[in-house]
């Protein structure tokens, strides 16, 4: 995995399990890797790989069966979209608004470049599932 | 446990001293990531530690018992892969048979994950690889020696873009609780994400013993190109995108530990980093 510059890893890894909840990898009530088998996936330490657990188990999106692993729990799908939409919301529109608002970009224009974007993005999910992708 | 005890050595009498006076106790458990320049003592320090060679003053010490007596409980709990290393002109399985008794722990389970993962067949006969496949070969048997320590001397140099991404992959899987591992590195960006805790030495001395949990608490690691951060940065090198610069950590969040630019400012801004680490306010429990 590639991993961007400041946020820490753990939080990195949190988020790509976060990822993976959404688009439907890991569904309610599945098993999730132990921690070794993702550290080993992610090739990063394990402590780190349990950091990123044990922060998604305080957010209640996984649980822990003791002596068995990892599951994530009923609602963790909910409980993901609202978290991150509070933090889109919260933080990187607000770098966004800045930045159109500074530039004068009328928000027609952005909402014509936004369908256009919803378009493309369901025009490529259409062709993988056609192929079989997904 | 591994107590270098205030040790001092030159390779001869009247040389240069490596180590002066020079202390650290490592703890089973993480893997530890040994930086430093050319020449610092990296090599040395691992055989030190492995009993091939012994300090002129002070101890090393294995579970209490001192290196020198090379004595076989201590030999059997630690394994060195040094950077270069012949192979006797045997088959893989001829060398188990002769070296894996001297390790009692040694799993043959292990040995064929290693290779699986590292992609070698098991029937493969030791003179007849390359150079890199080779250390896969010997990464994997020191693996499977199943020792308490595995002491890592540049493992990943002659390892192809694969190998890379796969000796990090069998080790971390195959790291536990009741293993050490010691990687002395100049390729940082090979071990960055492995690390729990940072050795780095220099001039003779340990510069820093520290977790990566304490680094990341103590120092910030940001990519900018504000002023108004650049003027807080105690070291700062040009990067790709503005600056790469190390921070003293203020507002306590925490930023991923880049390993390059953390060993530079170590270089440049010695008594600036030091002193952030030593402040009064901070545990500063290695």
């Amino acid at each position: 995995m590639i991993f961007k510059e400041g946020k820490p890893i753990y939080a990195q890894i949190a988020d790509r399990i976060e990822d993976d909840i959404l688009n439907g990898k890991y569904q309610e009530e599945a098993r999730i890797p132990s921690v070794r088998e993702f550290a080993a996936l992610m090739e990063v330490n394990a402590n780190t790989t349990m950091r990123a657990y044990e922060m998604l188990q305080n957010r209640n999106i996984i649980y822990m069966k003791r002596g068995i692993g990892y599951f994530v729990s009923t609602g963790a799908r909910e409980l993901v979209l609202d978290n991150r939409k509070n933090v889109f919301i919260g933080e990187d529109l607000n770098s966004f608004f800045h930045e159109i608002y500074t530039l004068g970009i009328p928000i027609e224009e952005i909402t014509s470049l936004y369908q256009e974007y919803v378009q493309s993005m369901e025009a490529t999910k259409k062709l993988m599932e056609e192929e079989g992708w997904s | 446990m591994i107590r270098i005890e205030n040790i001092s050595f030159a390779y001869r009498k009247g040389r240069k001293q490596v180590f002066r006076n020079f202390h650290a106790d490592l703890n089973l458990g993480g893997i530890y990531g040994l930086l430093g320049k050319n020449g610092s003592g990296k090599s040395t320090l691992l055989q030190l530690m492995a009993g091939l060679i012994t300090p002129s003053e002070g101890r090393i010490l294995l579970d209490d018992k001192d290196m020198r007596n090379r004595s076989v409980t201590s030999l059997q709990k630690l394994f060195l892969v040094p950077e270069e290393f012949s192979m006797p002109a045997v088959s893989l399985d001829q060398y188990v048979r002769y070296m894996a008794p001297f390790y009692p722990r040694f799993s043959a389970e292990t040995l064929k994950r290693a290779l699986d993962c590292f992609e070698l067949s098991e029937d493969l006969h030791l003179e007849r690889l390359s150079m890199g496949q080779r250390k896969k070969a010997f990464v994997s048997f020191a693996l499977a020696a199943n020792t308490e320590w595995l002491l890592l001397d540049e493992p990943t140099n002659g390892l192809d873009i694969p190998g890379k991404s796969q000796f990090r992959k069998i080790l971390v899987q195959e790291m536990n609780d009741e293993r050490g591992v010691i990687i002395s590195t100049h390729q940082v960006l090979d071990v960055e994400h492995l690390l729990d805790h940072v050795l780095v030495i220099d001039q003779g001395q340990m510069l820093l013993q520290k977790s990566v949990e304490e680094i990341c608490e103590i120092l910030s690691f940001v990519r900018t190109s504000e002023p108004e951060v650049l003027r807080r940065a105690i070291y700062q090198m040009p990067s790709l995108q503005g600056m790469s610069a190390l921070l003293p950590n203020d507002d306590g969040r925490e930023s991923s530990l880049d390993l390059e630019l953390l060993f530079n400012a170590l270089m440049e801004k010695r008594e600036e980093v030091c002193r952030l680490f030593s402040a009064p306010n901070r545990s500063n429990q290695a």
